[in-house]
């Protein structure tokens, strides 16, 4: 059991940030360089590969380099269709409860115990 | 246990705790006020809102049709099969991905008193409709997936 929720919980933790998901989103199209990656996303090379060792660490993405250029591409068997399903309908409810819980916070410094129900 | 992908359908479940600073009935409005639920429950701004409504009582529906970034549309159509004020709701609810029915999921919302506040509980059932291999190859179903998750991360 534990062996089995490492990879995902890495994953998750990778998908977590906004530039990783891009490189990801952006690798379901297609095989891209480092620099291809680079280019729309306004990250320097270095930053990129940054990224893409933490990606590769959860193994959502491979690379190869070809001649003088890596190319990246998704590591499709991590993502099997209905694990990545389940689990990002997981991942929706945790960054739910962070909105739900800044929501209620606001309505605690209100101080009003806004109790409108119908 | 990796699940079955072969199989027509792949069950799952998972459930999601947290404890929050708030009333019971604070928390139950969160989830049965469209005003308060619009707040938190879809995030961000790669999805542009097609359709939203919401009845939260028995029998009660809740449609919300969103459009990603990324161009997919998801469709999550629900009926509520259990209301208890400040308490407990369950719902049943189908997902589209376009015009695929990817899912159908049974989901409670369990609201308990705690010493700071309330702990909420959601937990999930879901069949996983293995819809995706009338829709091409392999690598083309994953890549599939890969968009709707990543359209799903996406806050």
């Amino acid at each position: 059991m534990l062996n089995q929720s490492t990879p995902l919980d890495r994953a998750f933790q990778a998908l977590a940030d906004p530039s990783r998901r891009a490189i990801v989103e952006r690798l379901t199209r297609g095989p891209a360089s480092v620099s291809e990656l680079a280019k729309p996303l306004a990250m320097t090379f270095p930053a990129v590969m940054q990224h893409l060792a933490v990606l590769e660490g959860a193994a959502l993405v491979a690379s190869q380099k070809i001649g003088r250029v890596r190319i990246c591409r998704l590591e499709a068997s991590t993502l099997d269709r209905a694990e990545a399903w389940l689990n990002a309908r997981r991942a929706e409810w945790e960054r739910r409860f962070d909105r739900l819980g800044r929501y209620l916070e606001e309505l605690q410094k209100e101080g009003g115990d806004d109790e409108a129900r119908n | 246990m990796k699940p079955a992908i072969d199989a027509a359908a792949v069950r799952g479940a998972f459930t999601v705790e947290r404890t929050f600073k708030a009333t019971p009935a604070q928390a139950f409005k969160a989830f049965t006020d469209p005003d308060a639920k619009s707040r938190w429950f879809s995030g961000g701004d790669d999805q542009t809102i097609v359709e939203r409504s919401m009845d939260v009582r028995l029998g009660g529906r809740e449609v919300a049709v969103g459009k990603w970034k990324s161009g997919v549309t998801t469709r999550f159509d629900a009926v509520y099969f259990d209301v208890v004020p400040d308490r407990r709701l369950v719902y049943a609810y189908e997902m589209h991905i376009d015009a695929l029915k990817i899912s159908v999921s049974l989901a409670c919302v369990e609201i308990e008193p705690h010493p700071i506040g309330v702990r909420l509980k959601v937990s999930e059932q879901a069949v996983f409709l293995d819809g995706y291999d009338d829709a091409g190859s392999r690598e083309h179903g994953t890549n599939y997936l890969m968009d709707k998750l990543v359209a799903s991360l996406t806050d």
